[in-house]
Parts: structure tokens; C-alpha cells; sequence
């Protein structure tokens, strides 16, 4: 065996080696090495898949339904996910040319990425923002470019924030409303400044909108509703969030059909097609889980009121999130880095809760705190934040 | 009924012990209007009771026989079935009762401490009314679900303890 190289060559490439793993694991591997802790750290609902969902799929099995299905997904999905974009959403796609399923939101995102990037070309990524953005771009060949948000102002972005992160290479935009971490929300006249701006810097904008149908207060916008916008923009959502189907990676892509046909080769050399039985369940889904999705959303709502005013009553600066199932409270106050809170916090309380910087620029001196958890959890975990926090404030 | 008042009977639907104070954080109404609301909703009576669900299968000699009870009867001019379902709800042992449609008219729900209460009750009290045909006895072997809830172990929490 050749000893060769060993050393100076690693066997990795060095697009992998540049990439750090994402600070969640790090928090992760904390938090299971406990008993007994109150987890606000959780990504996902704590609702379980609806049981119709969950039949459809088994059905789908005992049926046979079990070979690939066409690349782009089942047709009859498709036509079900336009029907529900178009009624829910305002926005009209194609089903056999402007839809495909996908391998999670998080496949959409990377093939959306390796679809349209040239080496150094810039995506301009909003942040706080959900942990895979800027290591898909980075992976893709691109270079991710953050722009913060704050909470003065909501946690939106405005045109100028924008504008001024743009360069002649930047080659699209990465938005997410409502919001991981933030739970913040763009309204129409928000989105609109930002269309204006794509129009005219020629961007294609990647609009992530899994969790829209988690919008408590305002009709959620898609950006591809938009005047002109369909045809610069990415749009991803899917079936995780607001049918409680994380586990099943289920989500879909619509775009105009010469970026969709490119994501379509990317997809059917890497995945072939998203799993068949997924596919089924995500049908009933959209067939007839809009009630569950409902229910679901009424009771998102009330935790939101309940967590966000007990962060009031601690002392901890908090806006209200407008979607999402996450509160983005400010820990400034207390003289700790959201580091320093997140793991005093576990280690003394036994909550735990993800330090905000994971989630990129503006994280920093916050924390982000799912409420997809049950009400009882909610008030004991409150309660012993409370305690926590008075030691510092 | 307005969206308010709403809200709040689906809330404690689900949970009639929760306090004011989270009421009001979750529903965004402060506490005085939620205690008028409340009242209001008894007065009119939306609202009959707050109370437990209890699995009595649990809690050792106090074992109770439930029996589903279908039972034909004969209307009354003018006063159609309700003289009678107000005849057989006035005893104790009924638990519920329904006006159905279909086979029969009545659905008795009945619970006792054996099955010779169960039976002593349906001969002597139900069959001897007036009104009533006939009547079929069921026991119910298992209770599963009951008024929305899971009797068995419920299903845990499988998620992993942090996500992105």
C-alpha cells in the first residue's frame, strides 16, 4: 500500500474540509447527554402525523404502490400541490412543467443552489436564518453572503439592507418568512421593496416558505404572488411543518420550467424520485388534512401568546413572531452571550434551548425557543427560565 | 357566539383546569373579561360542568359494569319520545341517554357495580315502563376512548431533543 501523500494530501476536499458542522450538533450532543430536561430546542411540531396521513401511506403498501414514481413525483401529487399553492397561496404553477417533489425542503434548496451558482457567484442570505443556507451555497460553489436582521425591527429585512450587501457577482437572494429562528413575517408591502430591487439587480430569489401556513395574525404572502415575481423565483415549501410530517422528507419546489427542468436533472441523477409511500401520505394530506392543519395552527397560536408574555413578565425583550413555531427572545439583558445562557440554562435548569448565533448574523444576544411543545411543558419551562434568568437581571 | 367566547370553550374543553392567568396569555383577553365570559356561558348553560375524566379501571374495588342499553318505545301523542327519556334519565344509574335514529329509539348508557345490578335495573325498572317494546343489553368489554381521550399509555414524545 502506498504511503504516499498521506500527509500532505488529504483525502477530503477541501470544499467539505471548509465547511464547519453546524453548532445544533454541538448542542445536541450536550443536551442528550442529560435526563429530565424540558427540550424548547426542538425544529419540529410536536403534533404527530395525522392518522388519515399515516393510513393513506400504509395503504399505499399494502396496494403495491411501491416502485419509483416519476421523477419530478406521482402526477396526481403535483396536480393536488398546485391546486393547494394556487387556492391557499394565490400563486399558479404548472404541475407538469413547474412542480417537483422533493427529498425534503432542505433537497430543494441545495439543487435550487446547484442549479443557478457558478463558482463565486454571491447569494445574499438573510439572517438569523435556518442553518443549511449558507453551507448548501458554500457547497453549491457559491459564496453566502449574510445580511443581519434585528429586533428593532421585527426581524424583517428591508430593500436597503439588501441593496447594500449587492455586488456585481451577486447572483440571487435567500429569503424565509415566517421565520427559523425568528419567527418573524414579511406583509406585502414589506416584499414588495424587495421585488423592486430583484427586478432591477436581475436576482433570483430563493422564497422558503415552509412555514406558511404557521402565520397567526396576517394571511401569509408568497413573494412568487407578487407582481412579475414568478419567473425570478425558487419557491420551496413542503409537508414537514404544517402537516407534522418531518420524518417523512417530503417537500416540493416550484419554479419557472427552465430552472425547474435543471433541477429536475439534479434530482433525477442524485435521487431518482422522492419515496413512493411518502408521496401517497402527502396526497391525503392535501386531500384532506387542511382541518388538522387548522387545529394544529389554533393551538400554535395560544402557546404564542402564553411564551411570549411570560418572556415580558422575566425581563427578556421579545417581538411577537408572526409565524413559525419559534420566539426569538433578546438574553442581552443578562450579560451572557446566547452561549453562555443556552448551556448555563441546561446545566441549571434542565431546559434546553438553542444559542441564537447558530442561526448566523443578528443571532448573537438571543435564543431561539420552540413552543411546538405542550402547554405543561411550556409553563414549567418558563417557570424555571424565570428562576434562571432573575440571578442576572 | 362570538370568536372570543369560542376560543375559550374549545381551550377548556380540553383542559377545565387551567388558570385564568394562562387563559388570558393564550387568548390574548384579560382576565375580567374571560371570568364574564365564563359566567355567561354557565348561565346559559353551554357550559354544565368542569370535570375529571377518570379511568375507574385503574383504581382497584371500584370496578363498575357499563352497559349500552338500545331500547324501543312507543311515542305518546303530543309529547312524542321526551316523556319518556325524562321517565328513565331521572334514575341514577343512567349515565347517558340518546334519541336515536334507526333501529331503535333509545340508547341507555348505564353503569353499575356488577352485571346483576345491570340486569336487575333493565328488568325491573326498564322493561316495566309503559312506553318500552323491547330492549337489548350490551356490556362493554374495554374502554379504548373515551369523550376525545386515549385510555391506553399515550404516545411519547419520539423527537430528537434539539433541532435545527
Amino acid at each position: 500500500m502506498s504511503q504516499l501523500n498521506v500527509k500532505t494530501k488529504s483525502r477530503l476536499s477541501s470544499r467539505i474540509q471548509d465547511i464547519q458542522p453546524s453548532g445544533i450538533r454541538r448542542f445536541f450532543d450536550l443536551a442528550s447527554s442529560m435526563d429530565n430536561i424540558i427540550s424548547l430546542g426542538v425544529g419540529e411540531p410536536d403534533f404527530i402525523t395525522p392518522w388519515n396521513i399515516r393510513e393513506a401511506s400504509i395503504s399505499s403498501m399494502e396496494r403495491g404502490f411501491t416502485a419509483y414514481s416519476a421523477n419530478a413525483g406521482v402526477l396526481e401529487l403535483r396536480q393536488e400541490i398546485s391546486k393547494y399553492m394556487y387556492e391557499r397561496f394565490d400563486v399558479d404553477y404548472d404541475p407538469e412543467t413547474e412542480v417537483l417533489v422533493t427529498v425534503g425542503a432542505s433537497e430543494a434548496i441545495d439543487i435550487g443552489c446547484r442549479a443557478i451558482l457558478d463558482p463565486g457567484d454571491e447569494v445574499i442570505i438573510v439572517e438569523p436564518g435556518f442553518v443549511s443556507y449558507s453551507p448548501l451555497v458554500s457547497m453549491a460553489g457559491g459564496v453566502p453572503v449574510s445580511v443581519g436582521t434585528r429586533i428593532e425591527d421585527d426581524f424583517k429585512v428591508s430593500a436597503e439592507q439588501i441593496r447594500a450587501a449587492i455586488t456585481e457577482k451577486t447572483k440571487a437572494l435567500m429569503i424565509s418568512f415566517p421565520n427559523n429562528p425568528t419567527g418573524a413575517v414579511m406583509l406585502r408591502e414589506d416584499l414588495q421593496e424587495i421585488a423592486v430591487l430583484a427586478e432591477e439587480h436581475d436576482l433570483i430569489v430563493f422564497s422558503d416558505e415552509i412555514y406558511a401556513e404557521l402565520s397567526y395574525d396576517n394571511q401569509h404572502v408568497s413573494f412568487a404572488a407578487l407582481d412579475g415575481m414568478k419567473e425570478r423565483t425558487i419557491l420551496i415549501s413542503g409537508f414537514s411543518k404544517a402537516f407534522a410530517m418531518t420524518g417523512w422528507r417530503l417537500g416540493f419546489v416550484m419554479a419557472p420550467p427552465d430552472l425547474l427542468a435543471a433541477m429536475l436533472k439534479l434530482h433525477q441523477y442524485s435521487l431518482m424520485c422522492a419515496p413512493t409511500m411518502a408521496q401517497y401520505g402527502a396526497l391525503e394530506a392535501l386531500k384532506s388534512g387542511m382541518e388538522d392543519v387548522e387545529r394544529m395552527t389554533q393551538s400554535y397560536k395560544q402557546r404564542r401568546g402564553f411564551f411570549v408574555e411570560s418572556f415580558a413578565e422575566m425581563g427578556l425583550a421579545c417581538h411577537m413572531p408572526g409565524g413559525a413555531f419559534y420566539a426569538f427572545p433578546s438574553i442581552k439583558a443578562t450579560g451572557l452571550t446566547s452561549e453562555e445562557f443556552a448551556e448555563k440554562l441546561l446545566y441549571e435548569e434542565h431546559v434546553a434551548v438553542v444559542p441564537g448565533d447558530i442561526f448566523g448574523a443578528g443571532g448573537e444576544g438571543h435564543i431561539r425557543c420552540s413552543y411546538a411543545t405542550s402547554m405543561e411543558n411550556l409553563q414549567e419551562a418558563t417557570k424555571r427560565m424565570n428562576r434562571f434568568v432573575s440571578k442576572y437581571l | 357566539m362570538t370568536e372570543k367566547e369560542l376560543e375559550i370553550l374549545r381551550i377548556i374543553e380540553e383542559d377545565a383546569r387551567i388558570d385564568l392567568n394562562t387563559l388570558a396569555k393564550m387568548t390574548s383577553i384579560n382576565e375580567e373579561e374571560i371570568k364574564a365570559i365564563l359566567k355567561k356561558l354557565e348561565k346559559m348553560k353551554v357550559i354544565l360542568n368542569y370535570s375529571a375524566v377518570v379511568d375507574w379501571s385503574k383504581v382497584p374495588q371500584t370496578e363498575r359494569v357499563t352497559a349500552m342499553i338500545d331500547v324501543k318505545v312507543t311515542p305518546k301523542r303530543g309529547v312524542g319520545f321526551d316523556e319518556v327519556a325524562e321517565r328513565i334519565y331521572r334514575f341514577s344509574e343512567v349515565q347517558a341517554l340518546y334519541l336515536m335514529s334507526g333501529a331503535y329509539d333509545l340508547q341507555v348508557v348505564i353503569e353499575g357495580k356488577t352485571m346483576q345490578e345491570i340486569a336487575r335495573f333493565v328488568s325491573e325498572k326498564l322493561s316495566s315502563i309503559d312506553s318500552v317494546i323491547s330492549t337489548t343489553t350490551h356490556f362493554q368489554l374495554k374502554k379504548y376512548k373515551h369523550d376525545g381521550i386515549v385510555f391506553e399509555e399515550g404516545e411519547e414524545d419520539r423527537r430528537i431533543v434539539v433541532t435545527p
